[in-house]
């Protein structure tokens, strides 16, 4: 059998082993489990226990109005980050200009040819204080990210936020989109993530980072299809001067393409090259300001001089010769409201918070929301949290986390306090979802069989154990506070008590065994008696237990 | 320098008469005590890889013509292509393999690629690695398929590895591949009794199931740990360049001269999407291929005469655009170019039928069309390399066509 289909097959017997009720039903505990899992970072200590007292269905809906949870503490941590509340323009000048600088200075000085360029930067950058770095950008995003993630009352946006952020995904290792990030995640996904997909589509096909990223910033119309362009430099001269022609730029497929196939229909969705290269045509223009009107990346505009004035038919849409920034917004209209888009998105909400491969019939009622409340996000969310598919036993522990849910999950469990988000951030890399480092445009999969591998669960065990003994700097958490202390005197007891306290009671008799024999009771003569120094291995051990790695 | 001459040398093979043998690496193996564990390694250029400026069709005007701002120079001028046969030419940043290829024990197929008509990295990727092309439903990786069919009673947990984080699709599936990023460091990070509770944790608490997988894992980093550590310093002077693809060729290297029992490596290497700014025979397109070359040529320098039990290959989703578009880059294309390096390869030539630039020549009026299936050479090299004894549950309802890019032997 496959490796995946090995793990899945486990996955459901031990879904039933420890999941399913006799009647078929979950019972409280496991349905506050189940949301607390789902629907949010995994339970902090107590966290069952509180939404149990006030029911399942009030937690959900206050969840579903993050906007009316204050999360004061949270948010002041935030703002005490200092790009956290710069905008594009401000963060570029302040951490991007000192690298531009430092290039320029250095092409100056190696010049010559007795001093090494590269060198010569390195120097330059050395003189540029700590706090002026770019690096700072990106550190101060990583850590907003982890914290909110470990830390805030509105779980259920952060996982909105971490699954519509994956969705249209920007990686920030493609050159200036990691000064461009901090507002995509502020300023387009954030505000947009509860209200109409067509909204939030909008907002991202006009930020700077996604036209950045998917190289629509530089796509422009060719020269015979730009006319106002041939009118100031006379098509003459444009002919004849091919730098003049060539600068100008030409059309680039490239995010016309994944906004049919990745953000709205969907690969499968109906749509051909020639849709593509039309839409294309239809979004030439749209692009992001440079030094001369309001710094680099800093906000979207859209320039008729390179907008392709010719007509287009894009999805059996003719477009008449002569249009401009409405033909695209009438296509992301079109788009946002296509059946295939909203298949595609109640598909993959599906996927995240139902199973992998969630019933169709499911995916169909969700679409058919999404249809018709004109792309309600919350209302379609709703359809996903409040459908007896949801509620399923067979849905019960059914998912494997992903590396960030997992990490985040374990950090919860044990009640950490995250100062420095660098070790967590660090640890993503290793278990394979490093943040805002998805290369390609499809973003990270939400499907176990992508994640679950040897190496990947090395990993994982590893971080359990850093985590739960405090290995990791900046990361504090306490697991011998996890348990009254008449339980931590009593080994056998220990183990009982934190399993109850990490996992609410889903640790198998099997591994709560092997723990105790392994750890516990060690019966040669040369070990150290029990002693609750030994707690941090038993929680490592814990947090790294096939148990834990489900949701 | 990396020239023949190195190789002559390091393997203690004196040169004797003037008879050229077909591959270096073949008269290498012969004449070095090699165990004979066969490998392949596989690479998988993620993003599409412009092929048409990798290996440069410079006897084609229409290759000119096509690409004002980006083509790489004719061979001879400067930035220019280093020649291979009169018309094919290699980006001048692969400069580093071009002794292999001079050795015989480089070859290139052209025109290669996945008859799949799309132009989705996502898509295009999961066929190629599914070895299904159009067909969305296949579960399991080709190379996990091919393993899987050589029964053998004992196998080893490291027969097929693949250097990343996340196992890549081409290897998942029940051949019980191992993903890691850093051999040295797999394993627990603490004692054995923390270590043996994890593996027996997950023996018992999904007997069958989960517990296999972890079972490898532990099995896997007990051979890895035993492995001598001498073997873990690059040889023969070789430098990996930094970066992704010269990391994990390094860590592949040490695995095969640790007799570990690999048999199938795969690793990938990302930045090939070139829709702006590619550039010609310098550039972003030149810096890659730089790193690329110099990581595969480090990889062939480290391994010295076990390179003749080793093959390795290229291959990337699809091609890109013959035309240059308006950023002075390139959109996504059709056919694409591997390359092929090892022992037993049929080195020293451009293979593949070249179907030419020329406007009524292009797949759909735009790219370069497809003349050898991908699935044609990886038979091939399932074949000779890893000795699979059928392949008709690797390439389901496909009748694999040999092209003769292996030698005969």
């Amino acid at each position: 059998m496959k490796l995946a289909t090995k793990l899945l097959a486990g996955l459901v017997a031990f879904a039933m082993l420890a999941g399913a009720t006799s009647d078929n039903k979950l019972n409280d505990r496991q349905r506050a489990l189940h949301v607390l899992n789902r629907l949010a970072f995994g339970p902090r200590p107590g966290d069952v226990d509180a939404v149990m007292k006030d029911g399942v269905g009030t937690w959900i809906e206050q969840q579903l109005h993050p906007e009316a949870i204050p999360d004061r503490t949270v948010e002041a941590r935030i703002a005490s980050l200092p790009t956290m509340t710069m905008s594009n323009a401000q963060i570029v000048k302040t951490y991007y200009e000192p690298v531009l600088m430092a290039r320029k200075n250095a092409n100056a000085e190696a010049k010559d040819g007795e001093v090494d360029k590269k060198e010569a930067r390195r120097e330059y950058m050395r003189d540029v204080p700590f706090d002026k770095r770019p690096q700072n950008v990106m550190n101060d995003l990583l850590t907003e990210r982890i914290v909110r993630a470990a830390e805030s009352d509105r779980q259920l946006n952060e996982v909105m936020v971490d699954f519509w952020m994956n969705h249209f995904n920007v990686f920030a290792g493609k050159g200036i989109d990691r000064f461009l990030l901090t507002s995509y995640e502020r300023d387009v996904i954030r505000p947009h993530i509860w209200g109409r997909f067509e909204d939030l589509l909008m907002a991202t096909a006009k930020s700077p980072a996604m036209l950045f990223y998917l190289d629509n910033a530089r796509s422009v119309a060719a020269p015979e299809n730009r006319p106002m362009l041939a009118q100031r430099f006379g098509r003459r001269a444009m002919e004849m001067n091919p730098q003049l022609k060539n600068r100008q730029g030409g059309l680039n497929e490239n995010y016309a393409r994944e906004i049919m196939e990745l953000h709205t229909l969907g690969v499968d969705g109906g749509y051909t090259q020639k849709d593509v290269t039309e839409l294309a045509r239809v979004l030439t223009g749209w692009t992001i300001t440079n030094e001369r009107d309001g710094g680099q990346g800093a906000a979207f505009i859209f320039r008729p001089m390179l907008h392709d004035s010719g007509s287009k038919t894009v999805l059996g849409i003719r477009f008449p010769a002569g249009g401009g920034i409405a033909e695209g917004e009438r296509m992301i209209h079109v788009l946002a409201h296509h059946p295939s888009t909203a298949q595609h998105i109640a598909l993959q909400l599906c996927q995240r918070l139902v199973a992998d491969d969630p019933p169709p019939a499911l995916v169909d009622r969700v679409a058919a929301k999404f249809l018709a409340t004109d792309g309600d996000l919350r209302e379609t969310l709703r359809t996903v949290i409040s459908s007896p598919e949801f509620w399923d036993p067979k849905s019960y522990r059914a998912k494997v986390k992903s590396p960030f849910e997992y990490a985040i999950s374990a950090v919860r469990a044990v009640n950490a306090q995250v100062t420095d988000a660098t070790p967590i951030a660090r640890a993503l890399q290793q278990i394979g979802e490093p943040l805002y480092g998805a290369q390609p445009p499809t973003g990270y999969s939400d499907k176990a069989d992508v994640w679950i591998n040897t190496g990947a669960l090395m990993n994982r065990l590893n971080f359990a154990l850093s985590l739960a003994s405090n290995k990791l700097p900046g990361v504090h958490g306490d697991v011998v506070a996890l348990i009254p202390a008449k339980e931590a005197a009593d080994a056998s007891h220990s183990v009982e008590a934190l399993a109850q306290a990490l996992t609410g009671g889903n640790l198998t008799q099997e591994t709560r065994a092997t723990i105790k024999s392994r750890i516990v009771e060690r019966k040669a003569p040369t070990e150290d008696p029990w002693d609750n120094t030994q707690l941090p291995t038993v929680a490592g051990l814990i947090l790294g237990s096939p148990e834990f790695q489900r949701q | 320098m990396i020239d023949r001459r190195f190789f002559l040398k390091s393997s203690g093979l004196a040169l004797v008469g003037g008879t050229l043998l077909p591959n270096v690496f073949v008269r290498m193996a012969n004449a070095a005590t090699t165990k004979g564990n066969k490998t392949l390694v596989a690479i998988f250029q993620r993003g599409a890889v412009d092929g048409l400026n990798m290996i440069v069709p410079y006897g084609e005007q229409a290759y000119y013509a096509a690409r004002p701002t980006i083509a790489v120079p004719r061979p001879g001028a400067e930035g220019g292509a280093i020649d291979l046969d009169g018309f094919f030419g290699l980006h001048p940043s692969l400069a580093s393999l071009s002794p292999y290829f001079k050795d015989h024990s480089l070859a290139m197929i052209h025109a290669v690629g996945s008859p799949d008509t799309t132009r989705s990295h996502f898509d295009a990727q999961d066929f190629m690695e599914s070895g299904t092309p159009g067909v969305k439903s296949t579960e399991d990786g080709f190379l996990a398929r091919a393993v899987g069919t050589k029964k053998e009673s004992a196998v080893s947990p490291l027969r097929a590895v693949a250097l990343s984080p996340a196992m890549p699709r081409i290897l998942s599936g029940g051949a019980g591949a191992v993903a890691m990023t850093n051999i040295s460091q797999f394993g627990i990070r603490g004692g054995a009794n923390v270590s043996g509770g994890f593996e027996s944790m997950y023996a018992e608490a999904v007997a069958g199931t989960l517990g296999g997988t972890a079972k490898e894992s532990f099995e896997a980093a007990r051979i890895l740990k035993s492995a001598d550590r001498q073997k873990l310093q690059p040889e023969n002077g070789a430098v990996y360049p930094n970066g992704p693809l010269g990391n994990s060729l390094r860590q592949i290297a040490q695995l095969i001269k640790s007799n570990v029992g690999l048999e199938v490596a795969f690793a990938d290497v990302s930045g090939w999407d070139t829709h702006a700014g590619e550039g010609g025979a310098q550039g972003q397109l030149a810096n890659n291929l730089r790193n690329f070359s110099d990581a595969i040529a480090a990889f062939a320098r480290d391994l010295g005469s076990r390179m003749g039990d080793v093959v390795l290959v290229t291959m990337s989703e699809f091609g890109r655009t013959v035309h240059e578009n308006g950023n002075r880059g390139t959109d996504h294309g059709h056919a694409n170019v591997m390359l092929l390096l090892g022992g037993g390869v049929k080195g020293g030539k451009v293979h593949g039928k070249w179907p030419g630039l020329g406007s009524q020549q292009l797949y759909e009026n735009r790219d370069l069309a497809i003349t050898t299936d991908f699935r044609d050479i990886f038979a091939e090299l399932l074949t000779k390399q890893l000795a699979v004894p059928s392949l008709k549950s690797v390439f389901p309802n496909y009748e694999p066509k040999l092209r003769g890019v292996m030698l005969s032997s």
